[in-house]
């Protein structure tokens, strides 16, 4: 056997042992490739909430965040347009959403693991978990529809001011990563009812999930920054 | 070949490399995660808390406090849901570069044309 063949031999083992072909750096390429997509994610919304701070302060008519205004023409009143608790209970739901995803690649890895109690199957339920990460960003995404369609009938659409174009740039740039998020987790929970998902789908079910948990902290920044500092 | 052989043995996937079958074993317990999340979520009630109390909310504490509340579960959240503490160096470097590359471009427009400007004179 040449040296070469060796080489060849040593890197089809690992492919059986490691659950991917052969590559220099030893990881797989897909992960490789979704932390780059993050990091280049990291640059797109730190683009939006730059535009966002910037402008913050800076519309010349109502209605604003976190101050109400009169319309000096119309003499109609304006509270403060941002809803703090409806907000915080969605906020809720997408940290929640991450836990149950965690829990979700936890049970697929763990899969084979022989499970005795009551509670041992709820957690190794990767249905369950996958499921609940599903709903409770379908769930946010009602509470995003549900906020846009109050603010435009209290009168704030994308073109009033500086502060609804920004705004609306944003959370709705969220809103689509949060969209395709869902359609992502509910193939995966297609997969898993049609063929059961085994440990050597944990990292399908692991760049789904880092994905994820990437829009999950890009919500915990926009909470702060957008949401309760005023 | 023999030169070719040795450069690549270390290069062949390791136990800790991604998608490898044991890779899970340095990672946390579910039992872990759940307290993570119960973590994540006093967090956030601290900082929804800090919002309706008007002294706090006037004092110089509130931005602050808010922020370092906001990145330490950013950190949280990165550091143990997404495994970064446990993975590899390569995928730290991937989302820590362009992060701080990120963060350094907000602090630069914001001393550009954000009130941090304002506050130090540089813009009206």
């Amino acid at each position: 056997m040449t040296s070469l063949e060796t080489t060849m031999t040593s890197a089809n083992q690992s492919m059986i042992a490691g659950g991917h072909h052969y590559t220099t750096t030893g990881l797989d390429n897909r992960k490789v490739a979704i932390w780059a997509f993050i990091g280049s994610e990291c640059m797109l919304f730190t683009s939006l909430i730059s535009t966002y701070l910037i402008y913050k302060g800076r519309s010349l008519v109502g209605p604003f965040p976190h101050e109400a205004w009169t319309n000096p023409q119309t003499g109609q009143a304006f509270p403060p347009i941002l809803d703090i608790p409806v907000t915080s209970a969605s906020t809720f739901v997408l940290l929640m959403s991450s836990l149950a995803m965690v829990l979700a690649h936890n049970a697929v890895v763990n899969k084979h693991v022989p499970k005795t109690t009551t509670g041992e199957r709820i957690l190794g339920s990767s249905k369950l978990w996958l499921g609940t990460t599903a709903l409770f960003g379908l769930i946010f995404l009602m509470f995003q529809a549900y906020e846009f369609t109050s603010f435009v009938h209290e009168g704030l659409t994308i073109r009033t001011n500086l502060f609804g174009s920004s705004f609306f740039t944003l959370t709705g740039f969220h809103g689509a990563h949060v969209t395709a998020g869902v359609l992502w987790l509910l193939s995966l929970l297609a997969i898993d009812f049609k063929r059961g998902l085994v440990p050597g789908d944990a990292l399908n079910v692991d760049l789904a999930a880092l994905y994820w948990h990437f829009v999950d902290v890009v919500w915990i920044v926009i909470f702060t920054l957008v949401y309760l500092i005023q | 070949m023999a030169q070719h052989s040795q450069a690549h043995a270390p290069l062949t996937n390791a136990p800790d490399a991604a998608g490898a079958p044991d890779e899970h074993m340095h990672h946390p317990t579910a039992a872990t995660y759940i307290k993570v999340g119960i973590f994540l979520t006093l967090v956030t009630v601290a900082e929804v808390w800090a919002y309706y109390i008007p002294s706090f909310v006037a004092s110089r504490l509130f931005v602050p406090s808010l922020l370092i509340m906001s990145a330490v579960k950013f950190a949280t959240v990165v550091a143990v849901y997404m495994h970064l503490k446990y993975d590899h160096k390569l995928f730290r470097s991937l989302f820590v570069g362009p992060f701080l590359i990120a963060a350094m471009t907000l602090i630069g427009l914001m001393f550009l044309f954000g009130k941090l400007a304002v506050r130090l004179g540089i813009l009206n």
